[in-house]
């Protein structure tokens, strides 16, 4: 019987003469959740960067109403749907049993939800000074998306604020980890003996610190007549003492896994001196995989800030951060009162996540060439 | 199997000293002294500072000794059982902390537990029934517990707890029985008030488990014996209890290494957020007012327990696994 020879099917040419950031690329995309994720994280920052343009409130304005209740626009009227979304009233009264006072929508006052209104100005991206808001209510009213806290600060605002805050600091601290992680760990595996059993024990003293209590220690240590700027960048340094560890863990298997490749070797032989060698063999193979390590390292950065900023050591008022906004909702009587003061940590939630889907499909699609699945 | 576990405790030795170096150390960054803060305090208040006073006690402490002085002083006191004595309770340390380790362990270990006896089944079916709605309903859960930071989760539990249940929340005793000497009624009311800080600190945990076991358990299920036991006529649920489950077994032993120092982080937050009479708060007020014999025998303790941990887990694992001890 003669053979058949099966002709490659298209997607498979495609496949074939791709390159290798066109197959990262196509393996991530099928990865939904990491798209999901790397959505979410693009709309966060761009949350973080126009963060004057989409608040309604300067983030320090007490509006005189504190523990306001969130107001929902509405979409409805007595006469049906409308285009324009409205918000009720607050009205101010006195709760019988806590002898309090509280506010409530009024139902029968209402004001309606403009876009691009003029409010209160500021230089957007530094440069251009504009007083131009997405949304607010120009005809007098108030639009507290989440409530107000204690204060009377709309919480809204002061979360969009706070993004700027919390999501950059994740990043310079992931920048001083990648270049401490690289450097030691390729210290380490490249070569290997002394130094490396060096580095693996300080590696393994420091991740047998209980972390908390090690940044706890760290931060307490920070002075109290600091800046909030210096004290940001403290918080940082501290925050990738830690996390370069697991970076270094990953180079230094990488280094020690491609050491006696062929082609190092080849190149070796050929007379590349020992940096180029680093530079243009050993560096492009794991890349990919750095990238993937970094981004899960974020969460972690994000994760922790927020803590130390909860505990009220690490950022500190008037520094605005999601982590300095959870310290408001810290016992049961503000929760129990005002639960909206929570929300905060609904974003925190949502970062982290993305973070981390972002991070597992990098890593899935990290190598492309690998045969993974059943 | 001696003669590895004689070199990982010998290891542990200059560990373990370069880690009362560090806490050390730790302790000393923050400018001055537990003396100086307090007369800070004191002048703050409008208290009569005396000068003569201050240095006197600056004497007795020991405060004016070079720092090394201290250490070797700190240092050789632990040795003999004695963490120092803590300014700010004036009281030994070792009865500060004995009192609340007790009750730290117990919720460490009952989270661990927790988080073992949640992760494992969710892990094994999630790699059984690859891609089903089970599978992603439980890794997405599974990232929630990941993402949602402990005092948050600590907040929203709290107050559900007090919402919907009418449960009294923070601490872990009710009014009742806080001072009380043990019985059985206190602790049952242990158990009653436990449950919300095993939840919060297991999470996390559990999270990262179902992940390592879902995913080694699928890299085991493809392996040739599982093909041939079935070919063999096993039924599907006996064969995957009897030897790729015991193989997916493997991280959960190892990672006892740094989940514990995980949770014990993890529990301090929480423990702050609950007001829970443990290890957490009681660090915090120390390290704010450098309390110096409090702080530091504290973060000692906790980094060598965290040692003492990891090597207990790996000598369990080299006791299971018997290629892990020829490394």
């Amino acid at each position: 019987m003669a053979q058949r020879v099966v002709e490659p099917v298209e997607s498979v040419r495609r496949r074939e003469a791709a390159t290798p950031l066109q197959l990262v690329w196509w393996k991530f995309s099928q990865h939904r959740l990491a798209v999901a994720g790397a959505v979410a994280i693009v709309v966060l920052y761009s949350i973080a960067l126009f963060a004057d343009f989409l608040a309604p409130y300067s983030p320090h304005h007490r509006t005189g109403q504190p523990y306001a209740p969130p107001q929902v626009p509405h979409w409805r009227t007595e006469d049906g749907w409308t285009l324009r979304p409205h918000v009720y009233a607050l009205r101010g009264q006195l709760d019988s049993r806590t002898f309090r006072r509280v506010y409530v929508p009024d139902t029968s006052r209402s004001y309606p939800v403009r876009f691009f209104v003029r409010g209160h100005s500021y230089r957007l991206f530094g440069l251009l000074e504009t007083d131009v808001h997405l949304f607010g209510t120009p005809d007098g009213g108030s639009i507290y998306l989440m409530g107000t806290d204690q204060l009377g600060r709309d919480v809204f605002s002061r979360v969009i604020y706070g993004a700027r805050v919390s999501l950059t600091i994740g990043l310079v601290g992931v920048a001083i980890s990648l270049v401490l992680g690289i450097l030691l760990g390729g210290l380490s595996g490249y070569f290997g003996g002394w130094t490396d059993m060096l580095i693996q024990r300080l590696i393994e003293i420091l991740l047998s610190f209980p972390s908390i209590p090690l940044w706890m220690a760290l931060a307490a240590a920070l002075p109290e007549h600091w800046s909030p700027l210096t004290v940001y960048f403290g918080i940082t340094v501290i925050l990738s003492f830690i996390g370069w560890t697991n970076l270094a863990r990953v180079v230094r298997g990488r280094f020690l896994s491609l050491r006696n490749e062929d082609f190092i070797v080849a190149a070796r032989l050929s007379g590349s001196s020992e940096l180029r060698i680093i530079r243009k063999h050993l560096l492009p193979s794991f890349m990919s995989h750095i990238i993937a390590s970094v981004t899960l390292s974020i969460p972690g950065m994000i994760l922790a800030e927020t803590s130390l900023s909860f505990l009220g050591i690490g950022l500190r008022p008037p520094v605005i951060s999601w982590g300095v906004l959870l310290q408001d909702a810290q016992n049961i009587h503000a929760v129990a009162m005002a639960p909206w003061l929570m929300l905060p940590g609904l974003f925190v939630v949502v970062a982290v996540l993305a973070f981390n889907f972002v991070g597992d499909g990098l890593r899935d699609a990290a190598d492309p060439y690998a045969i993974t699945g059943p | 199997m001696w003669p590895y576990i004689g070199r990982r405790v010998l290891y542990m030795i200059p560990t373990l000293i370069v880690i009362s170096i560090i806490s050390f150390v730790l302790i000393q960054l923050p400018p001055g002294d537990f003396l100086s803060s307090y007369m800070a305090t004191l002048a703050a208040s409008g208290d009569h500072v005396d000068a003569a006073l201050e240095a006197a006690l600056r004497r007795r402490y020991g405060l004016d000794q070079p720092i090394y002085v201290q250490y070797f002083k700190w240092v050789s006191g632990m040795l003999r059982g004695d963490f120092g004595y803590s300014f700010e309770w004036n009281r030994p340390v070792s009865q500060l902390i004995g009192e609340r380790l007790a009750l730290t362990m117990v919720v460490s270990a009952s989270s661990l537990l927790f988080a073992w006896m949640v992760a494992l089944p969710i892990g094994v079916i999630s790699a059984v029934r690859q891609y089903s709605f089970f599978d992603y309903f439980f890794t997405f859960i599974g990232f929630i517990g990941l993402a949602v930071p402990n005092f948050v989760l600590a907040l929203v539990l709290m107050y559900t707890a007090n919402r919907y249940l009418g449960v009294s929340v923070g601490g872990l005793f009710s009014a009742e029985y806080a001072d009380a000497p043990w019985s059985i009624g206190k602790v049952i009311d242990l158990l009653k008030h436990l449950w919300i800080p095993i939840v919060i600190v297991g999470t996390a945990g559990t999270a990262g488990l179902i992940r390592i076991t879902r995913a080694n358990l699928l890299d085991e299920l493809r392996k040739p014996y599982v093909e041939t036991a079935r070919a063999k006529g096993i039924k599907e649920w006996r064969l995957i209890l009897k030897y790729p489950v015991r193989v997916a077994l493997n991280p959960f032993i190892s990672t006892i290494g740094f989940i514990f120092p995980q949770m014990v982080a993890g529990e301090v937050v929480t423990s702050v957020v609950l007001s829970l009479p443990t290890t957490g708060p009681l660090l915090l007020r120390a390290l704010l007012s450098q309390d110096m014999y409090l702080a530091g025998s504290f973060v000692f303790l906790l980094a060598a327990l965290t040692v003492i941990g990891v090597l207990i887990s790996d000598i369990l694992l080299a006791w299971l696994d018997p290629r892990i001890r020829y490394d």
